[in-house]
């Protein structure tokens, strides 16, 4: 794989809310590089701002100032539909509280990226059963969030995460909720998904979990702190391989 | 992704919360179910409306004998006989817009057979009264112009008096009956002719020549005609000019002056079916309205629950966004859900009200007439209000920041 151009791109991006009178600088010009298949980890403490960041990262939120650049191509002007559509291919989230849909089956939760984004209906059952094995769930796919554990459920949502191929995957501290056994499983899963190529930004407070990752990023009070690179860990706790999961 | 599949989505939602979901359409339902049901029933009415006022035959005028004021003492219609015989022949001959014109002298009297009595209305007429009344014969023929003339003594007999009389399914032609110790010979039955708009029995009735009426029953010729006068006009428009014409007539021949009150009246039936329609038309109107503020209110409380709907699943939303659901999508959802739920109610209301009518039927032995174009039209229009109602909380949705959305608790 040679040096192409970085896939994030972010330049001076900063981002004021308004509280009544008062002004917050959430993010006060903050500048990275993300190259394809890195595994960024961004820490720092509540209120330093890395929500503010992934939200930008994640085209939730649009930057007061500075530019964004996704794959090359410039998204802080883009409008709703545009961000849909792009967080539709491009970006695949996970969050700490699962977020699945309840009374929903987890073979149709991890459909749905597909139905966005117009795939037939027998496609989207292929893909979305293929994702659910990847995760080591297959045999999970009629049961509803409330029958699984929060482990589970946690795959169930790198599932859908994954099942639309996106370039990028976005953790919100995916292990927040669970005990450190199965965020451990839950961090084999990322880090395969990083093996296979894939981009992954993981938000968290936990260092044991920023382990994995090949670079952490600190933020406080809306600046980049440091951003270093590392040897991510191989083995923190005796952990199943994706195969041993899948089986 | 397509309307189906967002079709789809939408009754699973509603099938979630199943209660609420059939209480807030239960106002489409009751609604819908109403004007059903009342409409068949105003269809039903409408048609024995009409059946009785064909009944009573169309382009007829009725000439009633007028108040006289006699001493200051007024008189109503019919109390003094102003009407003369001749009147009748003027009627008859002068006039272009009247076909024909019969004298009805009536009396309530009891008819007896050998071994039965009954008291019925009997009048005296002409052979052409049957023609104005469009009103055949089931058994025998009328008597004819010349029993007027003879002054015989026959009578056509009214099915009920038959029935009365003589049993049910027999055939009383050539019967003798009394009426009032005179004896008459029974010519014909008049064919079933059922109820007048109030509930009168026509059938209930016995008729022979009015001069052998006028002889023996009211007891004696005179000049004036102690009775009304049934004019058939030539077309059912032309009874308005056939009123004119009579009136003009009957005041010059009254030698009534300009500012004197009319010493007659005329009754024209097709005013009264005029009445009766545009009483019916009335009704439904009303109807339309109790509809119309019905659905509204069930239309109200669609939206009502949508926001709550909308507010409940706000965490879904932010999901829906987060992966890539476009505002549109969102808003697709949410209305497409509203429309379910009000076409959904709309469907059971009919349901409802076709089960509520026939219920009706059964108890108040109206006919009930269904009419297609109503059912769809009421489909139809709790979609619209579902529509309607649903579209600010969908577009509420659809407007909803993805990371508060993502944040709500």
């Amino acid at each position: 794989m040679e040096a192409t151009a970085p896939l994030i791109r972010l330049e001076e991006v900063a981002k004021l809310y308004r509280m009544g009178d008062v002004e917050v600088r959430a993010l006060q010009g903050v500048s990275l590089h993300v190259m394809p298949g890195e595994f960024v980890a961004i820490m720092g403490a509540s209120g330093s701002g890395k929500s503010t960041l992934m939200n930008i990262l994640g085209c939730l939120d649009r930057p007061t100032r500075g530019q964004y650049f996704l794959d090359g191509r410039e998204v802080s002007g883009l409008t709703r539909d545009d961000l849909a559509r792009l967080r539709n291919r491009m970006l695949g989230f996970v969050f700490q509280s699962f977020n699945l849909l309840s009374r929903t089956s987890a073979l149709e939760n991890v459909e749905l990226p597909l139905i966005y984004s117009g795939v037939s209906r027998k496609e989207r059952h292929r893909r979305a059963r293929e994702a659910l094995a990847r995760v080591g769930l297959a045999d999970r796919a009629d049961h509803h969030p409330n029958q699984l554990s929060g482990g589970q459920q946690q795959r169930v949502a790198i599932a859908r995460a994954l099942v639309a191929d996106p370039k990028i995957i976005l953790a919100d501290e995916p292990t927040g909720n669970l005990d450190s056994r199965t965020g451990g499983e839950v961090m084999a899963l990322l880090r395969g998904r990083r093996a296979a190529g894939r981009t992954i930004l993981l938000v968290t407070h936990e260092s044991d979990i920023a382990r994995y990752a090949t670079r952490v990023i600190t933020v406080k009070d809306g600046l980049i702190r440091s951003n270093r690179p590392q040897q991510p860990a191989r083995a923190v706790l005796a952990q199943p391989s994706e195969e041993e999961l899948s089986a | 992704m397509n309307l189906l599949e967002t079709l789809l989505v939408a009754v699973r939602a509603l099938l979630r919360n199943k209660t609420r979901s059939f209480l807030t359409a239960l106002g489409i339902i009751i609604g819908v179910a109403a004007v059903i049901a009342m409409v068949a029933m105003g269809e039903g009415a409408k048609a024995n409306v009409e059946e009785a006022i064909s009944a009573m035959g169309t382009n007829i005028l009725i000439v009633l004998p007028g108040s006289s004021s006699a001493g200051g003492a007024r008189g109503g219609f019919g109390s003094q006989p102003t009407l003369t015989w001749d009147d009748l022949k003027a009627i008859q001959t002068e006039l272009p817009s009247i076909r024909e014109a019969s004298p009805v002298l009536s009396s309530n009297a009891q008819v007896q057979s050998e071994d039965q009595n009954w008291t019925t209305r009997v009048s005296g007429t002409s052979p052409n009264y049957f023609d104005i009344r469009n009103w055949p014969m089931s058994l025998g023929t009328r008597f004819t112009d010349s029993d007027i003339d003879g002054g015989t003594k026959v009578v056509i007999l009214g099915q009920t008096v038959v029935d009365k009389l003589f049993g049910v399914n027999t055939d009383p032609v050539g019967q003798m009956v009394r009426i009032g110790n005179i004896p008459f010979q029974v010519v014909a039955v008049a064919a079933k002719k059922g109820q007048s708009p109030v509930g009168q029995d026509y059938d209930d009735a016995a008729f022979v020549p009015y001069t052998t009426f006028e002889a023996k029953i009211q007891g004696g010729l005179g000049k004036f005609l102690k009775g009304i006068v049934f004019v058939g006009a030539t077309s059912a428009a032309g009874t308005v000019r056939a009123q004119a014409e009579i009136t003009t007539l009957l005041r010059d021949r009254h030698h009534l002056l300009a500012g004197a009150e009319d010493d007659f009246s005329i009754r024209n039936l097709s005013e009264i079916a005029n009445t009766q329609e545009q009483a019916t038309k009335a009704f439904s109107l009303l109807l339309l309205g109790v509809a119309f503020v019905s659905l509204i209110v069930g239309g109200i409380g669609i939206m009502n629950i949508m926001l709550v709907s909308v507010t409940e699943r706000t965490r879904e939303i932010g999901v829906r966004m987060a992966i890539g659901a476009r505002p549109i999508n969102i808003m697709m959802q949410f209305l497409i859900e509203a429309l379910t739920l009000s076409v959904a109610g709309g469907l059971l209301g009919v349901g409802l009200g076709l089960l509520g009518g026939r219920w009706l039927v059964a108890n108040f032995s109206a006919p009930l007439r269904v009419r297609p174009d109503v059912i769809l039209v009421s489909v139809l229009f709790s979609g619209l209000v579902g529509i309607a109602f649903g579209l600010y909380p969908a577009y509420k949705a659809s407007r909803l920041d993805p990371i508060e959305a993502l944040r709500y608790e």
